[in-house]
């Protein structure tokens, strides 16, 4: 059963009918069958209505939905021979981004990316996705791994933000991320990331420096959340359909400012509606790039990343 | 540099400084009143309290540089409000404001000059203009400043302040910290140092950018150093913070940062880190 969104209501409403005229059965004197496939076309096309123009702030809760893929579902369906790697070899093992090797289509792997959970539990053991510092650490390891033996590093980025606690701010979170950041920046190998939900601050650009970036149609991407923008900036977080939008944190907008580099289209109704469509499209949009990177001298690689990230916001 | 030199320096507040109000100066932390020409020799510190009150660019350079002579360092203008945003106010308005509060065009300058000698390019962030965020204008002069030390050969400084990036240029700003951070791929390249001096409060993205790669980190006493905010914190994890959190004391404490300096010592603590890392002169 779909979970509802607010903005989702009339469809939850038709979809509430059809289910309960499908629960009448198939007496053939009522004719359900042409009222099923009526009311299912419509309400079809309001979701469609709805999903083609969202508001930010629509997309943000689209980007947090608790059904959306995440991190597991997409090594599940992308990637095969997946072999977790784990630690930063200073601290721990931080849940809230996975990594490992993996072969993509006949290509050898690193995978890093921020793994939410989809349960309370699984939740809590990944920390909802916000990393500590040897989360941050861990990726760096990763990447430098992946750069020794020549392996692109593809990141998938579903985070609200680094965790904000007294041990991580301890162990120098902010280091940590800028260290990650930097060290995006300084692979040899190709490097491709992919904004598969949330994209929250300097928790995701720390694995996002890539030489190509790929959003979701519905993804958000931003230096802070819509609450915590309206409340700094509105003095209440009441606004934060207002700041969502004064953000300019969708894929649409983010591509307009070269931000982003491609748009991944998401199945009607979002990528929860049907994963399997969402994380094979995303596949297609992963190897596209790799196949334009791949071939190219260490030094060119490395250069074209830094002059993209250079020119950020010259206009 | 004279009192008097400063406070011509210092327009366009040198008229207000005329009025009575102004003879004295009020200090944030002891709250006891100092007058402005003692706290202004004593380097904007607290003579009762140390307390070391937030500066700008101008006295940066008085402060640190050799006689205080430098040589102002232009940035390429940055588009300005490139999101159209507005909050309660428009953003273009903010900038004006604060423009014609600070007299600077953004929260970020640099100059060249030398300390005890040596040649090197000092980059100041702000506080006082917009809190010091990090936008668009503020990456393109920091990545001038690490352009100009490496075109130059010398080392870079970077001075921060601020609350973190400027929402109002919303992703944007958030892309200033991996483009500061290539500027300093290519400063680090060219061989050169790049010494952080952390001061109060640096938090946010910058800090989670080029406030935490310098190959030397100092902090100014007490300064709040920290990634997230006091306030997310505890309402995330609903527990006090122990005493002197995110402060310089406790990061060192923490092995973040090398040292903590007094405002004093600076010029003489970074005289003679350049002087060790700096590359050496042919004889
Ligand atoms: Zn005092």
């Amino acid at each position: 059963m779909t979970a509802f969104l607010d903005f989702e209501k009339q469809v939850a409403a038709l979809d509430r009918q059809i289910a309960e005229l499908r629960d009448m059965g198939d007496d053939p004197t009522l004719n359900i069958d042409n009222d099923i496939a009526r009311l299912e076309d419509k309400s079809s096309k309001l979701l469609r209505d709805i999903y083609a123009k969202l508001t930010p702030w629509q997309k943000t809760q689209v980007a947090r939905h608790p059904d959306r893929p995440h991190f597991k579902h997409y090594v599940a369906g992308l990637f095969d021979d997946w072999m977790p790697l784990a630690g930063d070899r200073n601290f721990g093992d931080d849940q809230a981004i996975l990594g490992g090797l993996a072969r993509f289509r006949g290509r050898r792997v690193m995978v890093i990316g921020h793994e939410k959970g989809d349960d309370i539990p699984s939740r809590m053991k990944h920390n909802f996705g916000m990393a500590k510092p040897e989360g941050y650490r861990k990726a760096i390891r990763l990447m430098q791994l992946a750069d020794r033996f020549g392996l692109p590093v593809v990141t998938l980025v579903d985070t609200s933000g680094a965790f904000p606690g007294i041990q991580a701010e301890e162990r120098g979170q902010a280091e940590a991320i800028a260290r990650s950041t930097e060290q995006c920046l300084a692979l040899g190998v190709p490097m491709v990331a992919a904004i598969v939900g949330e994209g929250g601050s300097g928790g995701a650009i720390a694995l996002a420096a890539a030489n190509r970036v790929l959003m979701f149609e519905h993804a958000v991407y931003s230096v802070i959340s819509p609450e915590g923008c309206a409340s700094i900036l509105w003095r209440t977080s009441d606004k934060a359909a207002d700041a969502a939008a004064a953000m300019k944190m969708s894929a649409q907008d983010l591509l307009g400012l070269k931000i982003i580099d491609r748009i991944v289209a998401e199945p009607v109704g979002g990528a929860h509606r049907a994963p399997e469509v969402a994380i094979a499209s995303l596949g297609d949009a992963i190897a596209l790039e790799l196949d334009g990177l791949s071939g190219l001298p260490r030094d060119a690689i490395l250069a074209a990343r830094e002059e993209k990230f250079l020119a950020m916001g010259r206009g | 540099m004279s009192w008097l030199d400063r406070v011509r320096n210092a327009l366009p507040f040198g008229a207000k400084r005329d009025t009575a109000d102004n003879l004295w100066h009020k200090c944030r932390q002891c709250q006891q009143m100092v007058f402005v020409k003692e706290w202004e020799d004593n380097l904007n510190v607290c003579p009762r309290c140390d307390h070391h009150d937030r500066i700008g660019a101008k006295e940066r350079f008085a402060q640190l540089f050799d006689g205080g002579i430098h040589e102002l360092i232009a940035a390429p203008a940055a588009p300005e409000d490139p999101l159209k945003f507005r909050d309660t106010k428009k953003y273009v308005d903010r900038i004006k404001a604060a423009r014609a509060q600070t007299g600077d065009r953004d929260a970020y300058q640099n100059a060249f000059g030398r300390i005890a000698g040596q040649g090197v390019v000092i980059g100041v962030q702000d506080f006082a203009f917009m809190g010091g965020s990090m936008g668009v204008a503020v990456g393109e002069a920091f990545v001038a400043g690490v352009e100009n030390a490496i075109k130059r050969g010398v080392p870079y400084i970077a001075i921060t302040a601020a609350g973190g990036a400027r929402m109002q240029e919303g992703t944007l700003s958030l892309m200033q910290m991996p483009r500061a951070t290539v500027a300093l791929a290519r400063l680090r390249r060219a061989g050169l140092p790049y010494i952080v001096l952390l001061t109060d409060p640096t938090t946010g993205g910058v800090t989670a950018s080029y406030a935490m790669l310098g190959d030397v980190q100092i902090s100014e006493p007490k300064a709040l150093i920290g990634f997230a905010g006091q306030r997310v914190i505890e309402n995330t994890i609903r527990e006090k913070l122990p005493e002197g959190f995110q402060r310089a004391e406790y990061l060192l404490d923490h092995g973040m940062i090398d040292m903590v300096v007094h405002r004093k010592e600076l010029p003489e603590t970074l005289g003679r880190l350049i002087g060790y890392l700096a590359p050496e002169k042919a004889a």
